[in-house]
């Protein structure tokens, strides 16, 4: 681990009017690394995402990027840096047919024009290489199965090589053997050299790809775990708050600022 | 390249359990290909049953007015019809661009009476060269959609409360224009009046444009399906587009011949064909007109894929101001004048209504993300065949409100409908 985190939070606080969502939140990860991300529902997982993403950045606290600090203030931004996301809700233009949304705002033309073969064709490499089968490319997503539009949102975020997956609540729409083929996946991106932030309620993913566990709670940091060390018991009791762990993450001026 | 195989086998432990796995994998996949399969087959009925519907409501109501009146279907009729659908059409075109994006834009009949006001007030009242006046008169267009698109992209105030502030600004700005010096008669050897006016009377022209219609389409369909071929693609096979390009040749030399029969192919409907295929071509093979539709089927989803979506936004009304104000023109060619009776006409919302029709008999949707400027070119000649056939029949004004308000009404049921039903297989 001598390598800085690729991607490093430090302190990142995020109000929506009277909800403070996130409170000096501290989040690392490094290449080659799944990091779960566990929290109760409101815990402010999402908007977590949503900030390294771009979509909605945060009112205070620092980006490190390689050991640099940068700003991601669109979603423009966290693509050029190599962040891809899979948003709990898709994110998915219902219209569009498969290669539209895979190609959504990155498309191959020519002066304007769009190149619909070729679009089509490195869709068809890219599924093949995730062994994921979507019978038509050409078919709106709004047609598809939930599975198959995850697995869509999915193929999307590895399109551009990124150094940094966020996957938000992958596995909730899925099936049994989806999630294992899901699960196999972000393995062998992971064993690939990329970093990888996972956020799942269910404990059986959690253990078996991530490496390390961080709770959310009411907006803060309620726990790091090393996967291999932890219970699973550890894990629930920290994200449901019985048990509050004193981890070196937490700020300490967080009893006061908390109503 | 088959990833995940090896890794899944290396795992310690995990052999067992995962090549069981596998096996219900498959048969899970298959189970997704029956499903879309049935999808498939639901989506293309669908998608070809409007259109086929509306011609055959087309045809009912062809033959209905022709066994009420023998004029009706009379190549005069029918060539006047050709020119008269120009004016409505091309508003409409512009109405197709915001409905794609989700949203509405109300002052399209407003904003077209300023643009033939602004023409004639300066061309004739102020001695402005015509082209000059022309030139003009769509750059109002432009900037009033610029002006409601900054409103609601910006400022976030709905669209339709913009342009329904946009249907009394614009139409009041007519009025005041006019105030001064009433009915305008415009030129009528001028370039405005030859808009509608002007037919060219040789044979071969509307020949010509068939044949360059149905070759282009027979060309280009064939150049798509041999570079995905090449690919190794599935394309529509070549059956299905010698039968499209057959049906296409029928449609355009019978027209031609009409046409030909009475004083040849309109000026108007040519331009208006030329503007059909341009839109349909940016919207439909551009990367722009992708992020067109990318807001029409979720701006979040095209906010987070990094599309400018207020640009794109502003950018619609702007197409929108601006084909009214050039649809506007040709009604202002139409009457050869502007006064305020047309003006207020033009504010009462009959163009608003029969655009916004047009579009959506056509097959345009009012949820956005779906539709074509050809449905225009469909639905705007089913509402002109109605408002001529009752022209001819001399049904009261009155009574054409209540059809044409009805008709408005079915059409969107069924836009409605057709969502319904698809947001009904489209997710378990
Ligand atoms: N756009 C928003 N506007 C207002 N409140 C929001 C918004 N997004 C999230 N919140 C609030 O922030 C908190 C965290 O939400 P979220 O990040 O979605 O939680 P999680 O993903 O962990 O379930 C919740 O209380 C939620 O209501
Ligand atoms: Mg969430």
């Amino acid at each position: 681990m001598a390598h800085p985190p690729v991607l490093a939070l430090r302190g990142i606080t995020k109000r929506f009017g009277g909800v403070q969502a996130l409170v000096d939140v501290d989040l690392q990860v490094r290449a080659g690394e799944v990091v779960a991300l566990a929290g109760d529902n409101g815990a402010g997982k999402s908007t977590l995402i949503k900030v390294i993403s771009g979509v909605s950045p945060a009112d205070r606290g620092v980006i490190e990027w390689e050991g640099h600090l940068v700003q991601i203030k669109r979603p423009h931004d966290a693509h050029a840096l190599g962040i891809a996301t899979v948003y709990q809700d898709l994110a998915m233009c219902d219209n569009l047919d498969v290669v539209g949304n895979l190609f959504l705002g990155r498309e191959i033309d020519r002066v304007g024009i769009l190149d619909e073969v070729e679009m089509e064709r490195r869709a068809r490499d890219l599924m093949h290489a995730l062994s994921i089968r979507i019978p038509d490319v050409r078919v709106p997503v709004a047609a598809l199965s939930a599975g198959q539009r995850q697995a869509v949102a999915i193929s999307r975020s590895l399109m551009g090589a990124p150094k940094v997956l966020l996957l938000d609540e992958p596995t909730a729409a899925l099936g049994v053997e989806q999630t294992s083929h899901l699960l196999d996946l972000i393995e062998e991106v992971r064993d690939r050299g990329m970093a990888i932030i996972l956020i799942s309620h269910n404990m059986g993913d959690i253990k078996a790809v991530a490496d390390r566990v961080a709770v959310l709670r009411l907006g803060r940091n309620n726990g790091l775990f090393d996967v291999s060390t932890v219970t699973q018991e550890q894990i629930i009791s920290s994200v449901t708050g019985a048990a509050d762990n004193a981890v070196a993450h937490r700020s300490k001026g967080d009893e006061e600022a908390w109503p | 390249m088959s990833r995940g195989g090896p890794h899944r086998d290396g795992g310690p432990g995990s052999a067992g359990p995962v090549t069981a796995d596998g096996e219900r994998r498959t048969r899970g996949w298959q189970d997704n290909l029956r499903e879309y399969a049935l999808d498939v087959r639901a989506g293309v009925r669908d998608g070809e049953r409007g259109p086929l519907l509306v011609i055959a409501g087309l045809i009912v109501i062809w033959i209905v007015f022709q066994g009420l009146d023998d004029k009706f279907l009379s190549p005069r009729n029918l060539s006047n019809l050709s020119v008269d659908i120009v004016g409505t059409g091309l508003v409409a075109v512009g109405i197709v661009f915001v409905l794609l994006i989700r949203e509405i834009d109300l002052s399209v009949g407003s904003v077209s009476g300023l643009a033939g006001a602004a023409f004639a007030v300066l061309n004739v009242n102020h001695g402005v060269p015509e082209w000059l006046a022309v030139i003009v008169a769509v750059a109002v267009g432009t900037a009033v959609g610029a002006f409601h698109g900054v409103f609601h992209a910006w400022l976030g105030v709905p669209a339709f409360v913009v342009t329904l502030a946009g249907l009394l600004i614009w139409n009041g700005l007519t009025l005041y224009l006019l105030g001064a010096s009433g009915t305008i008669n415009i030129d009528e050897e001028g370039l405005v009046a030859s808009l509608t006016s002007h037919h060219f009377g040789d044979d071969l022209a509307a020949y010509a444009v068939a044949a360059l219609g149905t070759a282009g389409y027979v060309l280009a369909a064939r150049r798509r399906r041999s570079r995905h071929r090449a690919a190794g693609m599935p394309f529509r096979s070549e059956g299905e587009i010698w039968l499209r390009t057959g049906l296409l040749a029928v449609v355009a030399f019978a027209a031609a011949v009409t046409l030909n029969r009475f004083q040849g192919l309109p000026l108007a409907l040519l331009i208006f064909l030329v503007v059909l295929v341009v839109s349909d071509y940016v919207l439909r093979r551009t990367r722009y007109g992708r992020r067109v539709f990318a807001l029409g089927g979720g701006v979040e989803a095209a906010r987070r894929a990094g599309i400018g979506v207020e640009r794109v936004r502003v950018a619609m009304f702007m197409v929108s101001g601006t084909l009214a104000a050039v649809g506007g023109l040709f009604v202002a060619s139409g009457l050869t004048s502007a006064s305020p009776t047309t003006a207020r006409a033009a504010g009462s919302g009959m163009l608003l209504i029969n655009a916004i029709a047009a579009a959506v008999i056509g097959g345009t949707s009012l949820f956005g993300g779906r539709g074509s400027p050809w449905s225009v070119l469909l639905g705007v000649v089913v509402i002109q065949s109605i408002a001529s056939g009752m022209g001819l029949l001399g049904v009261q004004d009155a009574v054409q409100f209540m059809i044409t308000g009805g008709v408005l009404l079915a059409a969107v049921a069924a836009d409605a409908l057709s969502r319904r039903a698809q947001a009904r297989r489209g997710r378990p």
